[in-house]
């Protein structure tokens, strides 16, 4: 079977069961007896497993087979979790991740067969074994439970009371109650599909009432290989299998007539409910019911769920965020679509100023409309560009865990904000940026354990991760409780260096020289370790997040710890633009940099060190004149009060002088390509309602 | 009036001029100079338009234009063989040319005067020992009618570093 059209399909479901495994072992690890983690582990090295076969790499699956085996013996309470199996299961999902990249660029496993690991998964199955060969006799009979009991699938179903009326009803009437089984074939990918089709084919003939899982997690794949349903039929039997049979792939329909009698949950008397719930707890108890992936019986009650059994439903249901994979490149088209809808939105307004001052008021109307109709789609659009941080966050708390072996040091990662999201390319861009830093701070920052019982701090040191929205930007925090920054050594360093010298040295204040970090090749470590010191890292954060136009930022107290902030635009492509006239010629000044607008007299403009500024509201504000800057004739004379655009940047602030406003405009960010790079301070450009372009004035850079 | 090119769909990926075949030159005339551009590369030709002016620059590029909502770009061929500045006309044009390193990039010339069809043999390659970075932009001279046309090679601009 050619499955090479499924590869993309598998890479990105692997990487997503592997970090859900990484995710699930750190849980373990802090709660070794947490049952449902150990189900839900369970859960996704089984899947990998089957897709690993399905795809045939045969190594990926005998490496899964046999931690499957480790978690199956876990989870029956055989073997206890201990710390040296947890490190030999992150290394066996170090060893998964190395098939997978293998896989992705050369569309092969690899010939590592990893026969160390796969014997120390053996050994720990075997230390198990000891303690629990009763245990493991009970496991036989569970596992070929599903097969033997499959033929009467449909009497384990719990029933609630509307259920048990429809049916009874539906037999008073003559209608036939049909319990149905579907098994679809074990290498079936698209196995919601199928489902669907099944459900769709008996549709045709039957009324489906009840559905073992419920038709939600059917859709979602979130069943093992087969789903039982009952079904209201005039029909014959045969007919509706035949139906469903008609399926392709599906293995094996099996069905017979219901007898309510029979249902292991059905009871005559009005108690029903309460013995529901005692069936459910003991079920879950038996391991013959944990072997398949069956949900909480509850949860067959969500499709036909009524009010009164509302209380019924399992609470536990875990929230899985639903994604849609979409191309970027059809992303990236249908923004261009809503670039040119503005830009066509623009040049109605622009004609409407232009022509004279009668034009009818439905003109106006539709502008107005379209306005309305390009906001919207502007938003929806971004909506699905933006992804949640979650996807590039998760993997930290392991590498923090595998760094804090490593340097031998306690640290704990704390996480904020992962949900906060962030433009798709934005996204996918940040996560080395951020790895760098929490590198830095495990490694540079906290001090190791002497030194930190010395200064009476925890011995467990704290690294923070926050994110978070503010305004039009997001910024992300890496925090930590560590020695924070030597400023003395870092000047001395970069003294020595040759980077600075010793007279500019006394000139530059603190946060210059904290600067100095961000060139390429400074680093401070005393000793190079393999995790940081090579001074390879924060010139690649900086010029990374630069790249993003965002700006990096650092905060530090000797012995207290340091701040790095990052701060994110949270769209790339379309933005609220001031317009403005310096010349002849039109610019444009994000909104987001912008504080406020400012007349100024001439003669309210001061000199400080031969340097132009204006003090307002008690701040001293340094005046950049544009025209001098952009190398245009300024169309005012000096005698002109200045027109002054307050630009903040951090806490950094500047008065651009310019001619005119324009006014306030949405304006569609197009590259410059790279031929403008040594214009530092143009970000791009825009298209004008009349076709005309004006540059992006960048205002961090003018800063 | 806009002369679109459909043929810069699949871009001089072999050199014809090995393979035997003819290959379609666009004549373009700078100051009283006649120079053929290879017809693959040329994506549109278009009139003089405004051109927004990009602080900063070296003088050669003179800013960007909006091709079909894209910025593109602008750079003036005279300054680039080293001919003295620009006199917009009625017979200016802009040639956007795709090119492999730069993407799209406008470059104005003087006129644009025709299509020619040269066949290998009536096209010369021309070596030059010397760096001048104008001539190293000719690489070969094309004869048509009894007329010299110097061909351009326009893979060799590099906008930035000159």
């Amino acid at each position: 079977m050619d499955v090479s059209q499924y590869l993309e399909i598998f890479l990105d479901e692997t990487k997503e069961h592997l970090q859900n495994l990484n995710t699930r072992i750190l849980e373990l690890e802090a709660d070794p007896e947490g049952a449902d983690t150990v189900n839900e582990i369970f859960r996704a090295a089984h899947s990998l497993k089957g897709m690993a076969g399905t795809m045939g790499y045969k190594r990926m699956q005998n490496l899964t087979h046999d931690m499957e085996n480790v978690f199956s013996e876990v989870r029956n309470g055989n073997i206890k979790v201990q710390p040296e199996m947890i490190d030999v299961l992150f290394q066996c999902l170090d060893a998964l991740e190395e098939y997978t990249d293998n896989i992705q660029t050369t569309g092969d496993e690899g010939t590592n067969e990893n026969e160390g690991l796969i014997k120390q998964l053996n050994d720990i199955l075997n230390g198990g074994k000891v303690s629990g060969t009763e245990a493991k006799k009970e496991e036989k009979p569970a596992a070929e439970a599903p097969i033997v009991e499959s033929s009467a699938k449909w009497d384990e179903i719990a029933l609630d009371d509307s259920q048990i009326t429809v049916i009874r009803e539906a037999q008073k009437q003559g209608k036939k109650v049909y319990g149905l089984n579907v098994l679809i074939q074990e290498n079936c990918i698209l196995k919601a599909a199928r489902a669907f089709l099944v459900f769709k084919a008996v549709e045709e003939q039957a009324e489906i009432i009840v559905s073992e899982p419920s038709a939600q997690d059917v859709e979602d794949e979130k069943f093992d290989r087969d789903f039982t349903l009952i079904v209201l039929s005039d029909a014959e039997l045969d007919a509706i299998i035949k139906a469903a049979e008609n399926v392709s792939e599906i293995e094996k329909v099996s069905g017979a007539p219901i007898v309510l009698e029979n249902n292991k949950h059905y009871s005559k008397n009005e108690e029903a409910e309460a013995s529901v719930a005692v069936e459910n707890t003991a079920e879950q108890a038996s391991p013959a019911a944990a072997t398949t992936t069956a949900p909480a019986p509850a949860n067959t009650a969500a499709p036909a769920a009524t009010k009164q059994d509302a209380k019924k439903q399992a609470p536990a249901k875990p929230v899985v965020n639903r994604t849609v994979r979409v191309d970027i490149e059809k992303l990236d088209s249908l923004m261009n679509l809503v670039s040119e809808l503005i830009i066509a939105k623009n040049s109605l307004v622009s004609v409407s100023s232009q022509e004279q001052t009668n034009i009818n008021s439905a003109f106006n109307e539709q502008i107005e409309y379209l306005e309305q109709v390009t906001t919207n789609l502007h938003e929806s659009v971004m909506k699905v560009r933006m992804v949640p941080i979650e996807s590039v966050v998760n993997k930290f708390p392991r590498m923090i865990r595998d760094l804090s072996k490593k340097l031998d040091k306690k640290m704990e990662l704390y996480m904020t904000g992962e949900e906060t999201e962030l433009d798709r390319t934005v996204v996918d861009e940040i996560g080395d940026p951020l790895m760098h830093l929490l590198r830095n701070s495990a490694d540079h920052g906290l001090e190791s354990a002497e030194v930190r019982a010395q200064r009476g701090k925890p011995a467990v040191g704290s690294i923070f991760l926050d994110a978070y929205q503010d305004g039009n930007n997001v910024v992300i925090e890496v925090r930590d409780d560590g020695n924070g920054i030597d400023i003395e050594a870092v000047r001395n360093k970069a003294i020595e260096r040759g980077t600075i010298t010793p007279e500019q040295a006394a000139n530059m204040t603190d946060k210059d020289i904290i600067n100095l970090l961000f060139l390429p090749s400074f680093s401070t470590a005393k000793k190079v370790t393999d995790v940081s010191g090579r001074g390879v890292g924060l010139d690649v954060v900086k010029s990374k997040i630069e790249s993003l136009s965002g700006e990096v930022e650092v905060k530090s107290k000797l012995g207290v710890g340091s701040t790095w902030t990052i701060r994110l635009p949270l769209t790339l492509a379309i933005i609220q633009a001031l317009m403005v006239v310096v010349g002849n010629e039109k610019y444009a000044i994000s909104l987001g940099s912008i504080q406020t607008l400012e007349d100024i007299a001439p003669s309210e403009v001061k000199l400080v060190q031969n340097k132009e500024v204006i003090h307002l509201r008690g701040n001293v504000i340094p005046l950049i004149r544009l025209n001098e800057v952009l190398d245009i004739e300024s169309k005012k004379s000096k005698d002109d009060n200045l027109i002054v655009v307050i630009v903040k940047k951090g806490d950094k602030m500047a008065g651009l002088v310019i001619d005119e406003l324009i006014g306030q405009q949405e304006i569609v960010i197009k590259s410059l390509g790279r031929y403008t790079r040594q214009c530092k301070f143009i970000s791009g450009a825009t298209i004008l309602g009349d076709g005309e372009i004006a540059l992006i004035l960048d205002a961090n850079a003018l800063i | 009036m806009e002369l679109s090119t459909n043929t810069a769909k699949n871009l001089p990926e072999e050199d014809n001029k090995e393979t035997g075949e003819s290959v379609q030159y666009i004549v373009i005339r700078l100051g009283n100079e006649q120079y053929g551009i290879d017809i693959r590369y040329i994506d549109n030709i278009v009139r003089m338009q405004p051109i927004t002016r990009i602080p900063k620059m070296p003088p050669y590029l003179k800013g960007v234009i909006n091709m079909r909502g894209e910025v593109n770009p602008v750079i003036s061929m005279r300054l680039i063989m080293g001919l003295e500045e620009d006199v917009y006309t009625k017979a200016t044009r802009i040639i956007v040319l795709k090119l492999e390193q730069e993407g799209n990039v406008g470059f104005i010339v003087d006129e644009v005067k025709e299509v020619v069809t040269l066949s290998p043999d009536e096209i010369e390659k021309i070596t030059y020992n010397s760096k001048e970075e104008k001539t190293n932009l000719i690489t070969a001279v094309g004869k048509h009618n009894g007329e010299l046309i110097s061909l351009f090679d326009l893979n060799a601009i590099n906008i930035e570093g000159n």
